[in-house]
């Protein structure tokens, strides 16, 4: 048997190929193995080969933490199918395991009989110690179960790499690629797209190049020629509806959007933003897309972040800060500022599990009301939450469109879960994308700062630097038109109720919403954010077996959509499953006076399939 | 905002007077302030409308209120923030910052020192009272050690920061000090910082006559200023007193020194004052109670400012990448057909 990538002999037994029709791999390993690079790149050869997916990344906060730890363990979980599917799945049916910490912490989560590839080279007696195994799990039966393929990765990657001239530690990292490469043969997935990648991201080291992609198909040829693996799988595609896709993060997608919103409006984008995780992707997407008069700019902290993009705004641009619930907090303040001033301003929280550091790369949906409420006195702004990776292209266009449109703050509330989530996103056409017309107030005629559009109470935004039309405004209360500084306490009371209902009005332009299911019936669950595919997944399933469920999905949030209070009055009971307290529970209750039931998970992790199924059935059935 | 002419003819200081009543106490030094920056803004011949003014909280920061431009009263500390976020965007923007000795280096401290050490080609006039005025007399963080007031009954604990050293150590490239009743000297001063390119900061001793009256006593004082200032002219040796009879030179142990010119010291012993010379910024910044208190341009020199790097890359990338093109960045990467 040979490793060699140039020459891979024809494999010795005949191979039998099985259809799947949905595969959940989870790769896991220390947090310097790469594993979520492996799990990355599957993802995208997957996605190339036209399957649904669905990604969950779960990695720790430590970049490199102590080696074999458990809570160093890095793990990627991709779910593929060749139907629609919502989630990264409850439970993997493969576990690719780079040692025996990982294998500790992934093994409760795989499915019974489900198979499991591990890098024998790693299960040593030191790494098993610290994994808190006794005797070697790959040996001692334990793991009798399960499918398991022992697989030397590391000595079989020092093998192909030989001759290349590299240390050992720097051809030891190639193992990543090595077990992508067996795992990729494994689940009849095209490799060229890695290689591909591994040609551009390494183009100024060829030997790495060399190196990555020798590995990558050492692993491929591996599996097709090792006796232990009799059966190769296959994905069809999935029926997805017509259209040129690309697979997408959520991070990504919101960049994205942010940007064709600024394009299509014709003015400049300016993001102010300080690192935060998870939240750090969108300032590093945009910040390569400056030949589209974008500025990014890295400020001294999240106060000045926040106040750069607001000075942007006041000076004409698309002023848009990105952080996450720890930052959002300092932004609050200029936030404030923003309602006042009747400017436009974008913050995307990107929220993470907290409170305070807290888990910095789990997900978690506890911002709402510090969205909605947490600033100084009445302090209304419009909040925003995608529901998929791909939906936050749209929903950060649509921040745009809003805040410029009533000028406003809009907070646009992602998660961790979304943002370094993947799944396939139908590409937009340029030219489907709705108009985002500004305009900036130039005539001096009949001019006041704060009068405004009959309409959508929008008082006019006008750049400095336009004669005629200097003025000046600021935090202390306004007089109603003319903007100059007011103590009238009647004034006051009109300015609060006119932004109040500025922001009210929005509502004008959140479209019907959409219920799937019926319009009345037993149970109606209500979510909003990253929890859509599992609720959709369970609502679907139980639908499936005749009960009676139906599920809204809310993207705006503040307002809420007009129409919510009747849809709700339709059923007998409303469940509202939140990765927080009950945060929308609490203001559907307030709101609608319904005696709405909470579903909670504050773990870090997103909703599993199984778990809001169980919840659903016991109320539908009560 | 009544006012919607557009000028024509030459400015005059009025044109620069909003339509507000200003509203400090009366005798505050605000007031010479705000004259010198509407007397010198004609003299300047800018555009009135590419004029804005931003400020934190404070008194200093009502100051945009009676400035007949563009203005902006931000949040506490916040106002080089705001500042720096309008001048990247809209660079061709004349862009003031007004703040106090409180908003600028307490609760703002951190915004301040960011601005000056990028270089963001903007103004910041900083009125240093040594007193928090606003909230009606509370010690600031430039009050001397020991200082008694409503929140220190006791004394205060803390030693005060000095400004300029504070505006020196974030490599400002314009660093200055003037006075309020200083009329000449300030116009001077506001003159040069509009000429500079990049941040250009200016610390204005101000006397708060309600709670610090008299801080800054021997320096402004007629009878007393001469042996209390040195003005500092490039090129110029440090002299002062009445007569012009005393002068600083570097003494044996590399600290400054006062001479007195006449006794066996020749002028030309005497430091020479040079704005690019960061080694002399520094003595002049750190000469100690026993010295008068230098007034001008400690340092000026020439660096690229941010938002004029900012802009330059968005040319490099629109050179080297084309013009954006949104079509293709929504489609990169692998991508594939369904039917």
């Amino acid at each position: 048997m040979s490793t060699h990538a140039e020459a891979p002999p024809q494999p010795k037994v005949p191979k039998r190929l099985e259809e799947l029709d949905e595969v959940v791999i989870r790769f896991a390993g220390d947090s310097g193995d790469g594993m979520q690079l492996a799990g990355m790149q599957f993802t995208n050869e997957t996605a190339v080969a036209g399957t649904d997916l669905a990604t969950l990344p779960d990695f720790p906060a430590e970049i490199r933490a102590p080696a074999g730890t458990l809570f160093g363990v890095s793990g990627f979980q991709v779910n593929f199918s060749s139907h629609d599917i919502f989630t990264p799945g409850d439970q993997p049916d493969v576990l690719v395991m780079m040692n025996p910490a990982a294998l500790k912490v992934n093994l409760r989560d795989l499915k019974p009989g489900g198979s499991i590839i591990a890098d024998t080279a790693e299960f040593t007696e030191p790494n098993l110690k610290k994994a808190g195994y006794a005797s070697n799990p790959l040996e001692d039966g334990s793991l009798a179960k399960y499918q398991v393929f022992p697989v030397n990765i590391t000595q079989m990657t020092l093998r192909a790499l030989e001759g290349l001239n590299l240390n050992t530690k720097v051809a030891t990292r190639c193992k990543n690629f090595y077990a992508l490469g067996l795992t990729s043969w494994l689940f009849t997935r095209p490799i060229e797209p890695t290689v591909r990648w591994i040609e551009s991201r390494f183009k100024k080291t060829p030997e790495l190049v060399e190196a990555n992609a020798r590995a990558l198909k050492a692993g491929y040829h591996f599996g097709e020629t090792a006796e232990m693996f009799a059966v190769q799988y296959e994905v069809k595609p999935a029926r997805l509806s017509p259209g040129k896709y690309r697979n997408i993060t959520g991070n990504t997608a919101t960049a994205l959007g942010f940007i064709a919103a600024a394009e299509r409006a014709g003015v400049p984008l300016f993001l102010g933003s300080y690192p935060i995780t998870p939240a750090s992707d969108i300032l590093h997407e945009i910040a390569g897309y400056k030949n589209f008069n974008v500025y990014t700019f890295q400020a001294e902290d999240e106060i000045a972040a926040v106040g750069a993009a607001l000075g942007a705004a006041y000076g004409g641009a698309i002023g848009i800060c990105t952080t996450s619930g720890p930052g959002m907090l300092l932004k609050q303040e200029m936030i404030n500022l923003a309602v006042v001033a009747e400017l436009p301003l974008i913050i995307a929280d990107v929220q993470r599990a907290g409170p305070s550091t807290g888990m910095p790369t789990k997900t978690e949906q506890a911002d709402l009301l510090m969205a909605i409420y947490g600033r100084a006195s009445e302090s209304p702004v419009v909040v925003l939450a995608p529901a998929t990776p791909g939906d936050c292209f749209f929903m950060a266009f649509e921040a745009v469109r809003i805040a410029t449109k009533y000028m406003v703050p809009v907070v646009f509330l992602s998660d961790g879960y979304l943002g370094n989530g993947a799944e396939p996103w139908r590409i937009p056409q340029v030219s489907e994308l709705p108009k985002v017309e500004i305009h900036f107030r130039t005539s001096p005629e009949g001019f006041q700062p704060y009068m405004r559009d009959p309409e959508t109470l929008a008082r006019p935004w006008v750049r400095p630097g336009t004669p005629g039309l200097e003025h000046r405004i600021g935090g202390l209360a306004k007089e109603d038109v003319t903007g100059h500084v007011s103590y009238d306490a009647l004034n006051n009371e009109k300015m609060v109720r006119l932004r109040a209902e500025k922001v009210a009005r929005v509502a004008m332009d959140i479209p019907p919403t959409a219920i799937r299911g019926d319009r009345s019936g037993k149970l109606l669950v209500v979510g909003w954010g990253s929890t859509y595919g599992a609720i959709v997944e369970a609502v679907e399933r139980l639908r499936g077996q005749g009960k009676s469920i139906s599920h809204v999905h809310l993207r705006h949030l503040n307002p809420l959509p007009p129409d919510l209070k009747d849809i709700v009055r339709g059923f007998e009971r409303v469940l509202v499953p939140e990765l927080n307290m009950g945060q929308l529970l609490k203001i559907m209750r307030a709101e609608y006076l319904v005696d709405a039931i909470g579903m909670n998970k504050i773990q870090g992790q997103p909703f599993k399939v199984g778990e809001l199924m169980d919840r659903m059935q016991e109320l539908v059935e009560a | 905002m009544s006012q919607v002419t557009i000028p024509t003819a030459k400015l005059t200081r009025k044109d620069f007077m909003s339509d507000q009543e200003v509203r400090w106490c009366p005798g505050c030094g605000d007031y010479s302030i705000l004259a010198q920056m509407q007397k010198v803004l004609p003299e300047l011949a800018i555009d009135r409308a590419k004029l804005v003014f931003i400020s934190g909280i404070g008194c200093a920061s009502r100051f945009p209120y009676y400035m007949n431009t563009y203005g902006f009263h931000t949040i506490h500390g916040r106002a080089p923030a705001i500042a720096t976020g309008l001048k990247i965007s809209r660079p061709e923007l004349d862009v003031w910052v007004v703040t106090g000795d409180g908003d600028g280096l307490s609760i703002g401290g951190n915004h301040l020192i960011h601005a000056l050490r990028r270089n963001i080609d903007i103004k910041i006039l900083l009125f240093n009272n040594r007193i928090y005025g606003l909230t009606k007399g509370q010690y600031s963080p430039t009050s001397e050690l020991g200082k008694v007031t409503k929140s220190t009954p006791f004394g205060s604990l803390d030693y005060p920061l000095s400004p300029v050293e504070i505006a020196l150590g974030a490599e400002a490239t314009f660093v200055a000090r003037s006075v309020d009743v200083e009329i000449k000297h300030l116009q001077d001063t506001l003159k040069r910082a509009h000429e500079h390119t990049g941040s250009a900061f200016i610390e204005i001793l101000q006397n708060c006559n309600v709670f610090n009256d008299g801080a800054w006593e021997p320096i402004t004082n007629r009878a007393t200023k001469a042996d209390h200032q040195l003005i500092l002219e490039h090129g110029k040796p440090l002299i002062f007193g009445k007569n012009n009879e005393k002068g600083i030179r570097l003494g044996k142990d590399m600290n400054p020194e006062i001479v007195n010119l006449g006794d066996g010291v020749d002028a030309s012993e005497l430091l020479v004052h040079d704005e690019t010379n960061p080694g002399m910024a520094y003595i002049l910044s750190r000469l100690g109670p026993q010295f008068p208190t230098p007034i001008g341009v400690f340092r000026t020199v020439k660096r690229m400012s941010y938002d004029e790097g900012a802009n330059a890359q968005i040319e490099t990338a629109k050179k080297r990448l084309g013009p954006g093109d949104l079509e293709a960045i929504l489609n990169r990467g692998d991508t594939w057909v369904v039917k």
